[in-house]
């Protein structure tokens, strides 16, 4: 589809539009389940007792931070893809989501509680990731596919054993929820988080959309985008601080959930194109959906119990990377 | 439009390129050849700004290229590299359209006038009918002439290419080559192009610059250049020169090596 701001507009109207439909799923689907006569009451402010608590105080905050984490998720797997220039780049297989979650995880050893302080930290640790990523990258122009699963594994193996030598030190209770939250789970979501992560997502979206024209040159080569007038260096920089701060912000909120960076910018470049101008809002809007939905699956699979949503977007997004690593060397990137 | 002054470049320690200096006046082709390793595109590369000399100065439209921005660059000269890259998921009218990036400043879409520019570079390189295959489809010759596309899309006044004929068949490098000329004699475009083909070269430029380990060893008009004594020298092997037919411009055939 060409990038003109008719398409655009068509596009996130549409994507929007597919945007509630998760949100209504999202909030008649549970254990508990709702009439759609409860639901109306709820909408006017009528609805008392247990199922307002249900929708208001846990499912619908549940829903907004799954499709803020989504939105921020997909964002950063589209902008990796491009700087990178891999189609297999995505946080959680970079090993950028396991350094912010080192991050948090120190935040919390250390004693620096609350949300910010953990995010904070955890930004730090994906930066500090990202940092390593590029160094590797930085010797071949582009990061080798071999080279940035295998550096992958090995970021995430370290940062995984950093993360159980903290967690053989903490208390047998608080197990299930670091172990929950290492497989991303959002079962802790509230309102104070998603108050957090909306301006954080925010501000990363529209600085990422401001840089959509450069990305698409960047695609290309940082030779070609440089003749062809983008201050490389400058661009990359920025767009690394950004994804750092959108991954680490997400991570210290839901944990780690993978594959959603790389399953987003995928599917949408597949119906829609490469041009960014496009993808990068189709990838934010989407992702929000897409989590929504894995995380509505994750309650209900095996209710009255939930998974974790990490799990959910594992099953589906592992086969996925193993489909595109096969066919690498074909003609999309 | 573009002169070089006493070039120089090393690389770890080792001179590829030694005092060169060179203009590209307006609506003329200039070639730059020379055997492999001579320091062709290493002087390219310095042409254009990806590097820096350690001594010299290349000043584009006389303002020292060193003050300009990347994007003021861009506005200005073109650069087609021998193996350009392009991103093989966007088609072809996405990437001849994502040469206008230097010209769109703010604009976050594409107006008439981009649009326009576009079409012509397609048209011009023969690429209109593929404009909505992938990069990553193309052929070589393909890829190449797209490569151009893009370049010629931000309208510059100043075009380098590193061998744009290399994998092109014979009737693609008479429409490069022409196109160029033309672009050179209605536009007053300047070019300078790097190639191996020095047949190509001597029948198009109208100034040829011959690069030996690094120095110019001579430099003029294609029938000063293009002698058995010069290319000798500069590539150790023996030719013939004689004129084309079409303008009667030197050509060159190589000598076979005696039997031994």
């Amino acid at each position: 589809m060409r990038a003109t701001p008719k398409n655009l507009l068509w596009v996130c109207l549409g994507l929007f539009g597919l945007l509630v439909v998760a949100l209504l799923i999202g909030l008649g689907l549970g254990t508990v389940s709702l009439t759609p006569g409860q639901f109306m009451e709820w909408l006017g402010g009528e609805l008392e007792g247990a199922p307002a608590i249900i929708l208001g105080q846990l499912r619908l905050p549940r829903l907004l931070l799954a499709g803020l984490v989504g939105a921020c998720l997909g964002l950063s797997g589209a902008v990796f893809q491009a700087m990178l220039r891999n189609p297999l780049a995505e946080p959680f297989i970079l090993g950028v989501s396991g350094g912010a979650a080192c991050g948090a995880v120190v935040a919390v050893l250390i004693g620096i509680a609350g949300l910010w302080g953990q995010s904070l930290l955890a930004f730090g640790g994906a930066l500090g990731t990202v940092g390593l990523v590029l160094a590797i990258a930085r010797r071949r122009g582009s990061l080798e596919t071999s080279t940035l699963i295998l550096s992958g594994v090995m970021i995430n193996a370290f940062f995984t054993a950093l993360i159980m030598f903290v967690i053989s030190t903490t208390s047998d209770q608080k197990l299930h929820a670091i172990l929950f939250w290492l497989y991303g789970d959002l079962a802790a979501a509230n309102l104070p988080k998603v108050w957090l992560l909306l301006p954080v997502t925010v501000l990363g979206t529209a600085v990422i959309m401001f840089f959509a024209k450069h990305l698409n040159l960047l695609t290309a080569g940082g030779m070609a985008a440089s003749t062809l007038g983008v201050a490389v260096e400058r661009v990359k920089l920025t767009m690394f601080l950004v994804v750092s701060l959108l991954v680490g912000v997400t991570v210290s909120l839901s944990g780690l959930i993978g594959f959603v960076g790389l399953m987003v910018p995928h599917l949408v470049r597949m119906t829609l194109g490469h041009d960014h101008r496009l993808l990068l809002p189709a990838s934010a809007l989407f992702g929000a959906s897409f989590l929504m939905l894995a995380d509505t699956a994750a309650r209900t699979i095996i209710s009255p119990s939930s998974l974790p949503v990490g799990v959910v977007t594992a099953f589906l997004g592992a086969p996925f990377f193993v489909l595109l690593m096969a066919r690498r060397g074909s003609r999309w990137w | 439009m573009l002169a070089a002054d006493g070039l120089s470049f090393a690389y770890q320690g080792e001179p590829v390129v030694a005092q060169i200096g060179l203009s590209l006046p307006r609506g003329e082709m200039l070639g730059i050849i020379g055997p492999n390793g001579s320091g062709k595109s290493t002087l390219l590369g310095l042409l254009c700004g990806m590097l820096s000399p350690q001594s010299g100065s290349v000043e584009l439209m006389e303002r020292p290229l060193a003050d300009y921005s990347r994007a003021q660059v861009a506005r200005r000269l073109g650069l087609v590299p021998q193996n350009a890259e392009l991103a093989s998921g966007f088609t072809v009218r996405e990437t001849v359209l994502a040469g206008r990036f230097a010209l769109m400043g703010g604009r976050m879409f594409e107006n008439a006038q981009d649009r326009q520019a576009a079409a012509e570079a397609l048209e011009l390189t023969g690429l209109t009918e593929l404009q909505e295959r992938r990069a990553g489809e193309l052929s070589g010759g393909e890829r190449q002439r797209l490569a151009l596309a893009r370049a010629l899309a931000s309208e510059p006044q100043v075009v380098l290419l590193d061998e744009p004929t290399s994998a092109l068949d014979l009737k693609h490098q008479r429409m490069i080559m022409e196109l160029l000329e033309r672009a050179c004699a209605q536009r007053g475009l300047a070019v300078g192009l790097v190639s191996h083909d020095l047949n190509l070269a001597g029948m198009y430029c109208h100034h040829l610059l011959l690069l030996s380990n690094g120095r110019a060893l001579a430099s003029g008009p294609p029938d000063q250049v293009l002698t058995p004594e010069l290319l000798s020298r500069a590539y150790g092997v023996e030719v013939a020169v004689d004129q084309e037919p079409s303008r009667g411009r030197p050509r060159v055939t190589l000598r076979a090596s005696e039997l031994s």
